[in-house]
């Protein structure tokens, strides 16, 4: 080899790059490698759920909505037989996207804005122009001619559609398993148990890997950390303000100030662990247990699941929901944001929120300004959680420590293939993230396979 | 001064605009009605402030929260600062209402924001509702369109 060489760097391969995990610390190239960021992609975002869209957002026949998953273009469409198909955005012919406004209604079919090859709008193939030059050729062979390619599976859970692009794989139910009670949970809060998109979703860019933000979706030891400077200044104009004891509080104030609340409220509010990654912060309470009743509500709630099942909806207060890999809700307002990896250091945050059908409009108010005052590009709040992230995704090029450390309140020999419910301020949850990339970067059995395997 | 001239409020954007890009916030605070309200929409021609996400959508409380926040020892996002720089097409006084005492400015901008090595432009578009008090003009609402209000932004800190 000649000696002046440049110093070898290891590209890693489906078999190597899970030695980047292990059970307390993480090797910072998860966050910056782009070969490992290309793996995630290729294996990771096709093994698994991913979040596309909610089904709202596609009301009537031929409504379509694009987006992606993982980097892949993707179009959520309701075919006439009234249900949401799931396609590559991708003309089968040259490649073109079929579409590139964010939504809109296309008809009864699809048709390439390039030579007009057209598809039913479940992604059958329509038509094609001057079909005769096509006469002979074996078209009908070639992955060209058979329309438009639909992603391996998708569900469409209680409104919330997600996909798996593998063919093969774990099923949503399984994959799943009982973190769908908080789904259930943001979903039984309305009276008819259905929710609507509220307008368009935030959209905010990060430098930085999308799985920082995932895992700050159960960081409990930041907040009065790094938001100090909005929560913090937040509560003590407050206090310089007289404000009468027995009058309600601002609602701006009941959404920030819990942001402050020490590291007890915190350890004592409890993280939850299911398998596969998913997890949730506000196991007993959490930053929003406290808020007012709106008026009118709870009556409404009682009226459609009776008494004791209202109260049971109502008295869950978890706070973030991850669902492995990049979306996090917040089922007591409604809310969710999706992790859009665009590159390993690039990643799209759009926050969503989403009415209460049959609900009061305060409900929704409410959570239109947790949204914007906690998570727009605007957002004081999200100022310093941006800082963090790209000061981080910047500090990890130092070579002196390699290592991201997740060991807080860590054990040996943990157990993430169960439930468990550990102190709030516990990063178990980070390590069952991990836990699960591991999983998933692997290739899957298909379901027959696993079945005779256990 | 009771009954401004149009001259005064096309003067009154240009002293907020200064006011704004010099950063002395204190003084821009007291420009406001108590009442008073900043919107930012998030959708192009906005209609619902309420029940729909904003960028912005800050009574007084939260104006002076984020002003105060601009200059604390634990802002770490403004460590170090951000400014900004207006340029301004001469505003049209859309409304002229000396009964009701109310007056509309519309006006273009060009808004500069940079921090570090990032600097930004955005295209904008700001309606202020105005009103005389105590003979000094004062911002009854400020809307702000951000002519491509629906891409995807790093951060926005200060006050287009």
């Amino acid at each position: 080899m000649p000696a002046d060489t440049p110093a070898y760097t290891p590209a890693y391969t489906i078999d190597t790059v899970t030695d980047l995990v292990q059970p307390h610390q993480v090797h910072r190239d998860v966050y910056t490698d782009p070969e490992v960021y290309r793996l995630e992609m290729k294996h990771l975002f096709a093994n698994t759920w991913v979040f596309v869209g909610h089904d709202s957002q596609t009301p009537n026949k031929g409504d379509y909505y694009t987006t992606q998953i993982g980097d892949q273009p993707i179009i959520q469409v309701r075919h006439s037989d009234n249900e949401i198909y799931v396609l590559y955005n991708r003309c089968p012919h040259k490649g073109t996207k079929i579409a590139i406004d964010r939504e809109g209604n296309t008809g009864k079919f699809f048709r390439c804005p390039y030579h007009a090859w057209s598809f039913k709008t479940d992604g059958c193939k329509l038509a094609i122009p001057l079909k005769k030059g096509y006469e002979g050729t074996g078209l009908e062979e070639t992955v060209s001619g058979q329309g438009m390619k639909s992603v391996g599976a998708v569900k469409n859970y209680r409104g919330f559609i997600f996909a798996r692009l593998a063919e093969d794989g774990i099923g949503f139910e399984e994959f799943f398993g009982d973190s769908l009670s908080s789904l259930d949970n943001m979903v039984d809060r309305s009276p008819a148990g259905r929710l609507e998109v509220a307008g368009p979703p935030l959209r905010y860019m990060h430098k930085c890997n999308w799985k920082m933000l995932v895992e700050n979706q159960t960081d409990t030891c930041h907040p009065m950390v790094a938001h100090e400077s909005s929560a913090g200044t937040a509560v003590k104009i407050f206090e310089d303000m007289d404000w009468p004891a027995d009058k309600p509080k601002p609602m701006a104030m009941e959404i920030i100030a819990p942001f402050m609340s020490p590291y007890e409220f915190f350890e004592n509010m409890g993280i939850r662990t299911w398998p596969n990654g998913h997890g949730h912060t506000g196991v007993h309470h959490s930053i929003h247990s406290d808020y007012s009743a709106i008026p009118g509500y709870f009556e409404q709630m009682v009226d459609a699941y009776g008494e004791e099942k209202a109260k049971q909806i109502l008295g869950e207060n978890r706070h973030n929901t991850v669902y492995f890999p990049n979306i996090m809700i917040k089922g007591p307002i409604q809310q969710l944001r999706n992790f859009i990896p665009l590159g390993p250091d690039k990643t799209l945050v759009e926050s969503y929120i989403y009415r209460l059908v049959d609900a009061p409009d305060q409900l929704l108010a409410r959570t239109a300004m947790y949204n914007r005052l906690i998570n727009a590009p605007t957002s004081m709040v999200g100022h310093d959680d941006l800082e963090m992230y790209e000061r981080a995704q910047e500090g990890l090029a130092a070579d002196g420590i390699e290592w991201v450390n997740i060991q807080r309140l860590y054990e040996d020999g943990e157990d993430f293939d169960h439930e468990a419910v550990e102190n709030g301020t516990t990063e178990r949850q980070m390590r069952n993230q991990f836990h699960a990339w591991v999983k998933f970067m692997a290739p899957q059995p298909a379901p027959a396979q696993a079945e005779a395997a256990e | 001064m009771s009954f401004p001239a149009r001259e005064d409020l096309i003067d009154f954007i240009y002293d907020e605009a200064r006011m704004l890009d010099e950063g002395r916030y204190t003084e821009w605070l007291d420009l406001w009605m108590p009442e008073g309200v900043y919107w930012m929409p998030l959708d192009y021609k906005q209609t619902d402030p309420d029940l729909v996400t904003s960028l912005l959508y800050e009574d007084q409380f939260m104006l002076r929260l984020r002003v105060e926040r601009l200059n604390g020892a634990r802002t770490f996002s403004q460590k170090p600062k951000s400014r900004c720089h207006h340029v301004i097409q001469r505003p049209f006084v859309d409304v002229m209402d000396a009964g009701a005492n109310r007056y509309v400015t519309n006006t273009n901008m060009h808004y500069v924001e940079t921090r570090l090595d990032d600097q930004f432009l955005l295209a904008i578009t700001a309606t202020h509702e105005l009103t005389v008090i105590d003979g000094k003009i004062r911002i009854a609402n400020k809307r702000v369109d951000l002519l491509n209000c629906d891409a995807a932004f790093g951060n926005i800190q200060l006050l287009p």
